[in-house]
C-alpha cells in the first residue's frame, strides 16, 4: 500500500517536472492526468454535533462544495481534473478521535487535504498527521498560534484567525478607544489561558492595565458568573472594560448575566475575545449592543461577500459565519494551486502556494507566508449594532475599523522551523 | 458588607435550582427507587420548551410557567407507566441504563431539530430591573426566583406534612415495605408522584431559561452537582435534598467569591463535602440508613 502510493507520488511529481519543463503546456484532464487516482479529494474535518458545530460543521462542508462547483465552472474543460470530491468527519472536539479520523482520511480515503479542525488540541494532533504523511492541511477553526510556531511544518497552513488577532485587534483598539482599564475573566484552560495572555499583552502595549483576572472554572457546570460580575465594579481602579473569553454557550451565560447585573450601566463596558455571528444570533443584538470583537470576515461587509452569503443562504437557510467563508477560500486555493503546478503532489503545491499573495472573497490583501504559513489577511474590529439598527436578520454588527493585513497577525515567530 | 451579602444572594439563587432539582429527584427516588439519570433532560425540556414556546407560538414566560411543567409532568407520567414502572423490580442498573438512554435520546432529539447553538430568551417584562435593598440591589428576577422557589419548597412541605396525601407520599418513601403492610395501595401513587418530580425539573427549567444559556447540553451538565446534593441531603430525604440544594448553592458562591484564586475550589468543593459528609454520615445529612434487607 505505502510503496505503491510512494511510486505514485514520484510519478506525479515526475509527470509535474515534466509538465513545468513543457512550459505553459498547461494541465490536461482526462486519462493521462497527473493526479493519482485521477481526482482531489478533499477533506472536511470538523466538529458536527457539538459546540462548534454551527460556526463550523456542516455548512463548512457545503461552503467547500461551493468552492469546487466555482473551481470547474472557472477552469471548464481546462480544469486540472473534473473529478473532485469531498469527504467528511466528525472529530467530536477529541485530539485522539481528530488523529485516527484524520489517517483514515488520507490513508483509506484518499484525501488531498484537510481542512477546517476547530479545537486547537484536535488542530495540533492533524498538524502531526500531516507531516507525517506529508498531505496537505488548512486549519481554519482553531484559534491556537502553537500551529504557526513551535508546531508548524511544512504542509500545514493556518488561514483565518488565531488568538494574537483576536488580542491584538480587541484589546488595542478597545484600549485606545474604550477605556484603559480591564477585569479579564477566561475559562480555565488552554485556549482561555493563551488567550488571557494575548490580550493582557495587546492591553499592556496600548497603554492599559488588567486591574483584575480572574480564571472561571471550566467547564462552569453551574452556568453562574454572579460573583465574577459582581466584583468587577468594586475593583480598584474600577475597570472600564470587562473582556470576557468564554466561548459558545458559556459566552451566552457570561453576557446574559453581564445584562442582568446591568454592568454596562454601572460603566463596565464589554469585550468579547472570540465572537461568531451565530453567538450573536443565538444571544439575539439586544443582548449584545455595543460589544466589540475582532472578526475575521463580516458577511455583509461590502458586495462581493454579500453576494457570496445570499448564495450560502440559499443552500444553507442561513447567513455564513467567517469560519465558513474561510473554508471556501481554502478549498479555492488549495484547488487553484494544483492547477497552477498540474500536479496534487504536495511538495509541488506547497511551492505554488508559499509567499503567494491573494485577493479572494475571504483573503483581502492576503499572504500566504512563505516563513511559517501564516495565511495574512485584513481584519476587522467590529461593533454590535444597537437593536434599533438591525434591519435585517443577522445583520448584527458595523465594521468599525479595517486591521491591515500587516498589523493583524504576529511576525513569523522564532519558534517555526519549517 | 454589601459584597458578602450579594453573594450570599446569588448562592441562594444558585440553589434555588439544586434544590428544586433534588426535591424532585428525592421523591422520585423514594417512591419508586429509580435515581432518575433522565432528570437533567427533563430539565433541559423544560427550558428548551419554553423557548420553543414563546419563539414559535408567542407563548410568554408566565403561560410557560405553568404549560411546561404540566405538559411534562403528564409525558413523566406516560413515561413511568410505558417503561420504568416495568423494570423497577429488576436489579437498578436496569433503571439506570434506561434513564441515561433516556436523556440521549431526549438530547438528541432536540439537537437534531434545533442544533446544538445556544437559543435566545430575554428576561420577562416587569422583571428586568433590580430591587434596591438599601445595602445593594439585585437583579429583581433572581429575588423573583428565590422567593418562587422558597414559597413552591413550603407549598410542597405543607402538602407532604399536612394532608393525607402527603402522608402516604412520605411514609411509602421512607418505609415503602411497612407503608405496604397497613394496606396502603403504594402502587398508585407511583405514577403521578414520577410525573410531580418530573413537573419539577420541568419549572426549574423553565426559571433557568432567562438566565442561563437554552441548549440540549444544559441539563448534563448540572445533574451532576445535583447527584452530589442529592447525596448530601441524604438520598430519598425531602427536607435533606432541599436543604443541601440551597447549601451547596451558597458555599459555591462564596467560593466562586473569596477563593477566585483557585477556581477548582469551587467545582469541586461539593463533592469534597459529599465525601466528607459520606464519611461522618453514610446516609447523608438527613438521610435514614435502610435496615439491611
Amino acid at each position: 500500500m505505502n510503496m505503491r502510493r510512494s511510486v505514485g507520488v514520484a510519478a506525479a511529481s515526475a509527470a509535474a517536472l515534466l509538465v513545468a519543463g513543457c512550459g505553459g503546456g498547461g494541465p490536461q484532464s482526462g486519462g493521462d492526468s497527473k493526479l493519482t487516482g485521477d481526482k482531489i479529494v478533499l477533506g472536511v474535518l470538523n466538529d458536527q454535533s457539538g459546540a462548534y458545530s454551527e460556526l463550523s460543521g456542516r455548512n463548512s462542508v457545503k461552503a467547500v462544495e461551493m468552492a469546487i462547483a466555482d473551481f470547474k465552472a472557472k477552469h471548464g474543460d481546462d480544469a486540472v481534473t473534473k473529478n473532485i470530491s469531498v469527504e467528511t468527519a466528525d472529530h467530536q472536539n477529541k485530539p485522539d478521535v481528530a488523529n485516527s479520523k484524520a489517517q483514515e482520511m488520507y490513508d483509506r480515503k484518499g484525501v488531498d487535504a484537510i481542512l477546517d479542525v476547530p479545537t486547537s488540541s484536535a488542530a495540533l494532533k492533524v498538524a502531526d498527521v500531516a507531516k507525517e504523511k506529508k498531505k496537505l492541511y488548512f486549519n481554519i477553526g482553531a484559534a491556537t498560534t502553537d500551529l504557526t510556531g513551535k508546531s508548524c511544518n511544512r504542509y500545514t497552513f493556518h488561514y483565518a484567525y488565531d488568538t494574537y488577532m483576536l488580542a491584538h485587534g480587541t484589546g488595542t483598539v478597545t484600549t485606545e478607544q474604550v477605556g484603559k482599564n480591564w477585569y479579564i475573566l477566561y475559562p480555565n484552560y488552554a485556549f482561555g489561558q493563551d488567550m488571557e495572555k494575548s490580550f493582557s499583552a495587546a492591553i499592556g502595549a496600548a497603554g492599559g492595565q488588567v486591574v483584575g483576572k480572574d480564571g472561571a472554572p471550566f467547564p462552569n457546570t453551574s452556568g453562574d458568573y454572579s460573583s465574577f460580575l459582581l466584583k468587577a465594579p468594586t475593583l480598584n481602579p474600577k475597570p472600564q472594560v470587562l473582556g470576557t473569553m468564554q466561548a459558545g454557550a458559556e459566552l451566552v451565560n457570561v453576557v446574559k448575566q453581564y445584562n442582568e447585573f446591568k454592568l454596562r450601566e454601572k460603566g463596565v463596558g464589554l469585550a468579547v475575545g472570540l465572537m461568531f455571528i451565530t453567538d450573536i444570533h443565538s444571544l439575539t443584538p439586544a443582548a449584545l449592543a455595543g460589544t466589540t470583537y475582532t472578526d475575521a470576515w463580516y458577511w455583509n461587509f461590502d458586495q462581493q461577500n454579500r453576494e457570496w452569503a445570499d448564495r450560502f443562504q440559499s443552500e444553507t437557510g442561513t447567513r455564513p459565519s467567517f469560519a465558513h467563508a474561510a473554508n471556501y477560500s481554502a478549498a479555492m486555493q488549495y484547488l487553484e494551486a494544483v492547477q497552477a503546478a498540474g500536479s496534487d503532489d504536495a511538495d509541488a503545491v506547497v511551492k505554488e502556494l508559499e509567499g503567494k499573495e491573494v485577493n479572494d472573497l475571504f483573503l483581502r490583501n492576503g499572504k500566504i507566508r512563505a516563513e511559517d504559513h501564516r495565511v495574512v489577511h485584513d481584519a476587522y474590529l467590529a461593533q454590535v449594532k444597537p437593536q434599533a439598527e438591525v434591519k435585517e436578520p443577522w445583520d448584527y454588527v458595523k465594521i468599525l475599523k479595517t486591521i491591515p493585513a500587516a498589523e493583524a497577525f504576529r511576525a513569523p515567530s522564532a519558534d517555526c522551523k519549517l | 458588607m454589601s459584597g458578602f451579602l450579594q453573594n450570599t444572594f446569588n448562592g441562594l439563587v444558585g440553589g434555588a435550582f439544586y434544590a428544586l432539582l433534588a426535591l424532585g429527584l428525592a421523591v422520585i427516588f423514594g417512591m419508586l427507587r429509580v435515581v432518575n439519570f433522565a432528570h437533567g433532560a427533563f430539565y433541559m425540556l423544560g427550558a428548551f420548551g419554553a423557548y420553543v414556546l414563546l419563539a414559535e407560538a408567542g407563548v410568554p414566560f408566565w403561560a410557560a410557567l405553568v404549560i411546561m411543567p404540566l405538559a411534562l409532568g403528564l409525558l413523566g407520567m406516560v413515561l413511568e407507566r410505558a417503561v420504568i414502572h416495568r423494570l423497577t423490580r429488576l436489579d437498578p442498573l436496569y433503571n439506570f441504563l434506561l434513564t441515561f438512554g433516556l436523556t440521549l435520546i431526549l438530547q438528541d432529539l432536540v439537537k437534531s431539530r434545533y442544533g446544538v447553538q445556544s437559543s435566545p430568551y430575554a428576561t420577562p417584562a416587569g422583571l428586568t430591573g433590580s430591587v434596591d435593598f438599601g445595602l445593594f440591589d439585585f437583579p429583581a428576577y433572581r429575588v423573583f426566583i428565590l422567593g418562587f422557589t422558597v414559597l413552591l419548597c413550603v407549598a410542597v412541605w405543607w402538602v407532604l406534612g399536612r394532608t393525607r396525601i402527603g402522608m402516604v407520599v412520605r411514609a411509602a418513601t421512607e418505609r415503602p415495605e411497612l407503608t405496604r403492610a397497613f394496606g396502603i395501595d403504594v402502587g398508585k401513587w407511583v405514577t403521578p408522584v414520577f410525573g410531580f418530580g418530573i413537573a419539577l425539573a420541568g419549572l426549574a427549567g423553565v426559571l433557568a431559561a432567562p438566565m442561563r444559556a437554552v441548549n440540549p447540553l444544559m441539563g448534563a451538565d448540572l445533574i451532576i452537582v445535583v447527584f452530589a446534593v442529592v447525596v448530601i441531603g441524604g438520598l430519598g430525604s425531602i427536607f435533606g435534598s432541599v436543604a443541601a440544594g440551597f447549601g451547596i448553592g451558597l458555599i459555591q458562591a462564596w467560593g466562586e467569591a473569596y477563593l477566585s484564586d483557585y477556581p477548582l475550589v469551587s467545582q469541586t468543593v461539593v463533592f469534597v463535602v459529599m465525601a466528607a459528609v459520606l464519611l461522618w454520615r453514610p446516609a447523608g445529612l438527613f438521610g435514614r440508613e435502610e435496615a439491611p434487607a
